[in-house]
């Protein structure tokens, strides 16, 4: 049976594919599998349907690592594809690396293609842009933290599950209530570099690293050991303490925690949306990301993303960069976009995408979800929130984590963790500045 | 003796070529598979390539300064040690206890020998998912039961836990080889000298000492060469999936850091001179091996 599907498919793709033979085929490496995946494969196929003289052919690589160091392999080798997804923290590589990319905004003017920078989200396609407002390549999945709050957990502790919780230090009011009613996790979080730390400093509109961080120049310092990061890595260190936050690993471990239940509250990317929904047997809401009130009398700036953007990459012909402009342009029309956005829980890129989605009444009927969107575009992005942008970034995230974990466990205050995260981080990132001169 | 018959007619070749001519194929592939690489990593050691290739700097002995200035990655010796020490000594030391047991069986022995050989059939990466999943510190069945006798299990904040985690998979995956050159080795031991100590009176633990255990050094110590060398270089599957060398760098082993450095990392001069770092490592322990253990060894 499971041979016979298999010929089967195989003689279907080579059915499907023969008219489709004189069409330009475009490569995309991609790192989505699963219901994302599927996602993908259906944008692919909508756009080669559309269209007779292009088709894209997508290729999962593994996860954005992998598929990140899949494309670099195949750079070395001369193999490289049209299009590769590479997630947020390898721009800056990708950025160094001039002879091996070309531009989104060179593309477009190349291909004479339609292309409004403007019609994109200032804070989404910001992180893909140069200082000087040139993008660079076009967001595809782009997602930011939010915080998600167990309501039942909060009535069976005494409290007001519509209670406010903007700042940290209500917050921490909660959390003192929820362990005096004998709760075993108040607090958890996913990918805690990217959150309390990025996204800390980005929303009090601190400086995560010198530089714009590293958006003018490679010779950026990491800044993240200053007075606020180190104040609320040492409440969180706190908690942690008293049995109050409760660290689950490095990446979205602490996702099955709370979809169980056992948690109250949890910070993670707003793509979570679709798995909490499905799983969760209990009332949920979204809120916005926490911040310090005593630090931000003004209220706060606005949250970076985290996410994949698509880069085309060099060393192809023009008819084929013909098609991958087509299909960069038809990825941020708004239908896709809106469907993209409703689908998965991540943002939309383009302000028509949002506005077609609250057309369509989609924010009303899945409150919450429109939390995200609203925290990005609050304020324009400064020069501390349109993102990060430095060599190494991968690693020095490990290295955060390390340090994190050290302060955690108790074995060191925040303010000697940090300081040991921010010297380690700084040697990488003078070893990248170094290699890319 | 074997030989002596066959080899009666004594031939002699005349041609001063042929033995290298026959020697070539070997020679090539040496060249190709291990001094080629080797040279490639040595030289890239001395470089700071950019990821895409498109240009390296010469730095010297840069890449070795910052290495050995790192903290870190000094403690990562003693982690590989400690680590590399304890996988070889527990699936060892179970693989030598299975085997026994294995041995004295006489019904269905089959069945146990097949059943023990199994988890080597498992990828190392299988095998850690399959150990993280059990001892998953939310959803795990180990922490849930040692939870129930009031012990609190969390191998993401705890080193010594998490150690303890990675050697058990590690180990775990290497019981079923170990056991089959045990076994094999037991099997091979005369059973008249088993019987004649026997007779005068020996006890099981002291026929297993006196005899047995001397008789199966050369066993032993093969598979002490091939068990470190396992834990050294085949074990980072297990390491990814369980912990990727957390908490903090309580189980980042040399060669996690070569491999986290160079793909994930890709910071390829780095990872070439811990590479290089490695071959040294490695070379000094084998000579250690076999010059200080191997003289112990009765063939």
């Amino acid at each position: 049976m499971k041979r016979f599907s298999v010929t089967a498919a195989a003689l279907a793709l080579v059915m499907g594919a023969t008219p489709a033979m004189a069409a330009t085929q475009v490569q995309w490496w991609h790192a989505f599998t699963g219901r994302l995946g599927e996602l993908l494969a259906e944008q692919i196929e909508t756009f080669n349907e559309s269209q007779d003289d292009y088709e894209i052919v997508g290729s999962h690589k593994g996860n954005y690592s992998e598929t990140l160091n899949a494309g670099i392999a195949a750079f070395r080798a001369g193999e490289q594809p049209h299009m590769l997804m590479v997630f947020e923290v390898g721009t800056a590589t990708m950025m160094a690396a001039k002879g091996a990319i070309v531009p989104m905004h060179e593309l477009m003017s190349d291909t004479d293609t339609e292309f409004n920078p403007e019609a994109y989200m200032p804070a989404v396609k910001g992180y893909y842009t140069t200082t000087d407002g040139k993008m660079l390549s076009l967001p595809y999945n782009a997602s930011t933290p939010v915080l998600y709050v167990n309501k039942d957990a909060l009535k069976e502790a005494g409290l007001d599950p519509e209670m406010n919780l903007a700042t940290w230090e209500k917050v921490a009011v909660a959390l003192e209530a929820l362990k005096k009613s004998g709760h075993e996790c108040p607090l958890t979080t996913a990918w805690q570099s990217w959150v309390h730390l990025e996204n800390l400093s980005a929303w009090h509109d601190i400086p995560f690293a010198t530089k714009d961080n590293g958006f003018a120049g490679t010779d950026t310092e990491l800044a993240f050991n200053g007075p606020v990061q180190v104040a609320h890595i040492q409440a969180m260190a706190d908690w942690a303490k008293d049995g109050k936050f409760i660290y689950a690993g490095r990446r979205n471990e602490g996702g099955a925690r709370f979809r169980a239940g056992e948690c109250a509250f949890f910070t993670e990317s707003s793509a979570g949306y679709a798995g909490v929904k499905k799983e969760a047997e209990f009332d949920f809401a979204i809120r916005n990301l926490p911040y310090w009130g005593a630090a931000l009398k003004s209220g706060p700036q606005n949250t970076i993303i985290g996410g994949a953007s698509i880069w085309v990459m060099a060393g192809h012909e023009a008819e084929e960069y013909k098609g991958a402009a087509a299909f960069l342009n038809f990825l941020s029309t708004p239908k896709i976009q809106a469907k993209w956005h409703q689908d998965t829980g991540y943002l939309p890129i383009t302000t028509a995408a949002s506005g077609l989605t609250e057309a369509q009444g989609f924010y009303e009927k899945n409150p919450g979800t429109e939390i995200a969107g609203g925290q990005m575009t609050g304020k324009a992005p400064t020069g501390n929130s349109k993102g990060l942008r430095l060599g190494s970034f991968d690693q020095i995230r490990g290295i955060i984590d390390e340090e994190l974990e050290g302060i955690w466990a108790g074995d060191n205050t925040a303010q000697e963790g940090l300081d040991n995260a921010v010297r380690r981080g700084n040697q990488l990132l003078r070893r990248f500045e170094k290699s890319t001169k | 003796m074997h030989l002596d018959n066959t080899m009666s007619q004594r031939v002699t070749f005349n041609n001063k070529f042929l033995p290298y001519l026959l020697l070539a194929p070997q020679m090539l592939v040496t060249l190709v598979f291990f001094f080629w690489p080797a040279y490639q990593a040595a030289r890239s050691s001395l470089y700071l390539p950019d990821p895409f290739g498109l240009s390296e700097q010469y730095v010297g002995l840069e890449n070795f300064t910052f290495l050995l200035e790192d903290a870190y990655y000094r403690a990562s010796f003693i982690t590989t040690a400690v680590f590399s020490a304890l996988v070889a000594a527990i699936s060892m030391g179970a693989a030598l206890w299975l085997a026994i047991m294995a041995d004295r069986i006489i019904k269905g022995s089959g069945i146990y020998r097949t059943l023990l050989i199994w988890p080597y059939a498992v990828a190392p990466a299988i095998a850690g998912v399959l150990w993280l999943f059990m001892f998953n510190p939310s959803i795990g069945v180990a922490p849930y039961y040692l939870k129930a006798l009031g012990y609190n299990w969390n191998h993401v904040l705890n080193p010594g836990e998490a150690m303890g985690l990675v050697v058990a998979a590690s180990a775990w995956k290497q019981v079923s080889y170990n056991f089959l050159f045990f076994l094999a080795g037991l099997q091979a031991i005369p059973k008249s000298v088993i019987e004649a100590a026997a007779i005068d009176g020996a006890g099981f633990w002291r026929r297993f000492w006196t005899i047995v255990f001397p008789l199966l050094s050369p066993t032993t110590f093969f598979l002490l060469v091939v068990n470190v060398v396992y834990a050294f270089f085949e074990t980072f599957g297990v390491i990814h999936t369980i912990t990727a060398g957390g908490p903090q760098q309580a189980t980042t082993i040399l060669v996690y850091k070569v491999f986290a450095d160079g793909f994930v990392g890709q910071d390829l001069g780095s990872s070439a001179a811990q590479s290089v770092i490695l071959l040294f490592v490695v070379g000094i322990l084998t000579i250690v091996q076999f010059r200080f253990i191997e003289r112990k060894v009765h063939y």
